[in-house]
């Protein structure tokens, strides 16, 4: 994948060659600028390979024109951006809903709003339906981003440090949301600098320079339902220690 | 597969998408929309009051009567420049006999003679005009009576003293009395009113056709004037299609009659009504048709500002494309997109631009005498030519949206 930047290309990913299998969960790493992001870009349907070839359930991407690229994203794949990319003066119901509006066969209105309004409960944003991005926290508005992706129902759930911008708690959450979807059989590929949230994923890829550099199974997988009772047992842990101090 | 239903639904969203963001920016998409606002407006304004115009030009000329050629003494150019009417009078008995004899499309005619005098009746006192005309003037111009009897060939013969009157001139010294079997003192002489006039209203060359007194015309030369020459003859001819051949046979009769040499021109002039009819309806045609067209300039320049503001507004809205693109708007339905916000906003401002050139019209309509006239033809024209011109207008700017690439545009600051 290469970029004309003035008069240099810029090969933002480079002689990669990757096989991601339906149901795996794949954490991409690596150093700012490594080509993470291009790389999401590419399986997402977004920013055809300049060269070499991309399948996407034996379909060759790179061959494909603007609108059946489009049908693609709607239909199979659930894209949650670095910067949320968010319709401004959009409440937040409305901007997961619209996926819907491009969809092959458009739901009656009263069925997309209950499906917007559902996946947004999933991700814990049920009392903010009718909030602007504008009126909501970094973290709530990453969570309407990962409802939007998740409004389609994709195969494929593409999400670009999806926890860049949470709290542990939450983001044991989110990997919580994550992993239920995986288990349902959704292929999930995350980009993540910290490495605890990369552990939730089955397999970890690194990136350096456009170039996958490690490419490992995780056999030592966090469970979020674990990780989400360890963190409640440490801040009642915290609690109870601040209530002993106060009452000496 | 998607059903119909679905596909409805579809397109009925991105129309509310398009009237969404129009509602937005509602000041701006006002003044967007006011280059056509002014053109609609202006073009149906304008083509209302020519109508108008040809209208009231074309009552006037078939005020005159039907197939009606008028003769008037002198010649009617002088170098080629039209000097009007009122050369030396030159039309005698003679000629007014010889063109009903001898002149087979003439089925009627009359002469005219005329001066202002001063009539007195009933104690009260008016000036008007007083036409010396034939039995067969009336009859000629379509003008009915509302009272009374037009006067016949005996009263020419003997030159009575019997008078119709103009239904102002009859208000002005009777009022609403029945003027008939009254007598009127016309320079003092007495006449007896034998008919009242119907109303005609203000004639072709201005001058109010009800103020005025018709008399025989033997009755106006011997004891009004004492001129021997008419001013005028007025003719019938026996159908349309006569009209020229009859014209050139009057022609070639008054130059023998009048010893005109063939290297001279005509010492009278015909007025064709029929001709004076087509001549003056092509003329306010070109004219209602000129004004449009510079009103339809505005059209065009309202076009460009509706495309200037579409590039603006997809500029602006580049990185809500690039999110729409990404989320699996197809190229067609950004297109749509735009597309229907020009074409929603020329559409608004063709249907403001109709209600204020109706406005105008009708305003124009209670301050003059013109009676303006919206047809419906000029209606859907403001219509469709308003719709046409969004999407004229608007097929680039929808296609440039169209065609931006996701990446660049999520990029977009
Ligand atoms: N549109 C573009 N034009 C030119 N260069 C680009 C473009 N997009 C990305 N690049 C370059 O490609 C390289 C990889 O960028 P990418 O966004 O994939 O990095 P990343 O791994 O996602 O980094 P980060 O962790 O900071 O998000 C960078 O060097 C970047 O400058
Ligand atoms: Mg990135």
């Amino acid at each position: 994948m290469t970029y004309a930047s003035g008069e240099a290309e810029v090969r933002a990913v480079d002689h990669l060659s990757l096989d991601i299998q339906r149901g795996e969960f794949v954490a991409v790493m690596g150093v700012s600028g490594s080509g993470k992001s291009t790389l999401m870009n590419i399986i997402g349907c977004l920013d055809p390979p300049t060269s070499g070839t991309y399948l996407l359930d034996d379909v060759a991407v790179s061959q494909l024109d603007r609108r059946q690229l489009a049908i693609l994203r709607n239909e199979k794949i659930g894209f949650v951006f670095q910067s949320f990319n968010l319709l401004a003066r959009t409440s937040a119901l409305e901007n997961v809903e619209l996926p819907l509006h491009y969809s092959e066969a458009v739901l009656p209105r009263r069925e997309r709003l209950a499906r917007a309004t559902a996946v947004l409960t999933r991700t814990g944003l049920a009392g903010r339906l009718n909030h602007r991005p504008s009126q909501l926290s970094g973290g709530q508005q990453q969570r309407v981003a990962i409802a939007r992706a998740l409004i389609n129902n994709p195969e494929v759930l593409l999400a670009d440090e999806p926890t860049g911008n949470l709290d542990t708690r939450t983001s044991a959450d989110v990997m919580g949301l994550f992993q239920s979807l995986n288990d349902a059989g959704i292929t999930v590929v995350m980009v993540t600098h910290e490495l605890d949230i990369a552990a939730y994923a089955k397999r970890m890829l690194v990136m350096r320079d456009g170039r996958v550099v490690d490419d490992r199974l995780n056999d030592r997988r966090t469970v979020a339902s674990e990780e989400q009772a360890r963190l409640q047992h440490a801040m009642t842990n915290a609690m109870l220690d601040e209530r002993d101090a106060d009452a000496h | 597969m998607p059903t119909s239903g679905s596909r409805w639904r579809r397109h009925g969203l991105i129309v509310i998408t398009a009237v969404r963001a129009l509602r937005r920016n509602a000041l701006r998409s006002l003044l967007t929309a006011l280059g056509i606002i002014i053109g609609v407006a202006a073009v149906i304004g304008m083509v209302a009051i020519g109508n108008g115009a040809r209208a009231s030009i074309e009552e006037s000329v078939s005020a005159l009567g039907q197939n009606v050629l008028t003769i008037f003494s002198g010649s009617n150019r002088n170098n080629g420049i039209s000097m009007g009417t009122g050369g030396t009078a030159n039309l005698t008995l003679g000629d007014y006999r010889a063109l009903g004899s001898e002149v087979p499309g003439v089925v009627a005619l009359s002469p005219e003679i005329s001066a202002t005098a001063q009539a007195i009746a009933n104690g009260r006192n008016w000036s008007t005009t007083v036409a010396g005309v034939a039995p067969d003037y009336t009859g000629i111009r379509d003008w009915k009576l509302t009272a009374g009897a037009m006067f016949d060939e005996h009263d020419v013969n003997s030159a009575s003293k019997v008078a119709l009157l103009g239904p102002k001139v009859a208000h002005e010294l009777f009022g609403p009395l029945n003027p008939v079997g009254q007598s009127v003192r016309v320079r003092n002489i007495p006449f007896v009113v034998i008919g009242l006039l119907e109303s005609k209203g203000s004639g072709f060359g201005g001058g109010d056709q009800d103020d005025r007194i018709l008399i025989p015309y033997s009755t106006a030369m011997r004891r009004l004037t004492g001129e021997r020459y008419f001013r005028s003859l007025t003719i019938r001819v026996i159908s349309a299609e006569a009209m020229d051949s009859t014209q050139s046979q009057i022609t070639t009769l008054l130059r023998q009659r009048h010893r005109v040499q063939s290297a001279e021109d005509d010492d009278f002039m015909i007025l064709n009504q029929k001709e004076i009819a087509d001549t003056m309806s092509t003329v306010t045609g070109s004219i209602t048709l000129l004004l449009a067209a510079i009103a339809s300039m505005s059209l065009v320049v309202g076009g460009i500002g509706i495309m200037n503001i579409m590039l603006v507004s997809i500029k602006e809205r580049t990185r809500e494309i690039g999110i729409r693109i990404a989320l699996g708007a197809r190229p067609g339905d950004i297109r749509l997109q735009f597309l229907l916000e020009a074409v929603a906003l020329s559409l608004a401002g063709g249907l403001i631009g109709l209600a204020l050139g109706v406005a105008i019209s009708t305003t124009v309509g209670a301050l003059s005498s013109l009676k303006p006239v919206v047809t419906g033809s000029s209606v859907a024209l403001a219509f469709g030519v308003s719709v046409l011109i969004g999407v004229f207008f608007g097929s680039y700017p929808a296609t440039r949206a169209a065609k931006l690439d996701p990446i660049d545009a999520l990029r977009y600051e």
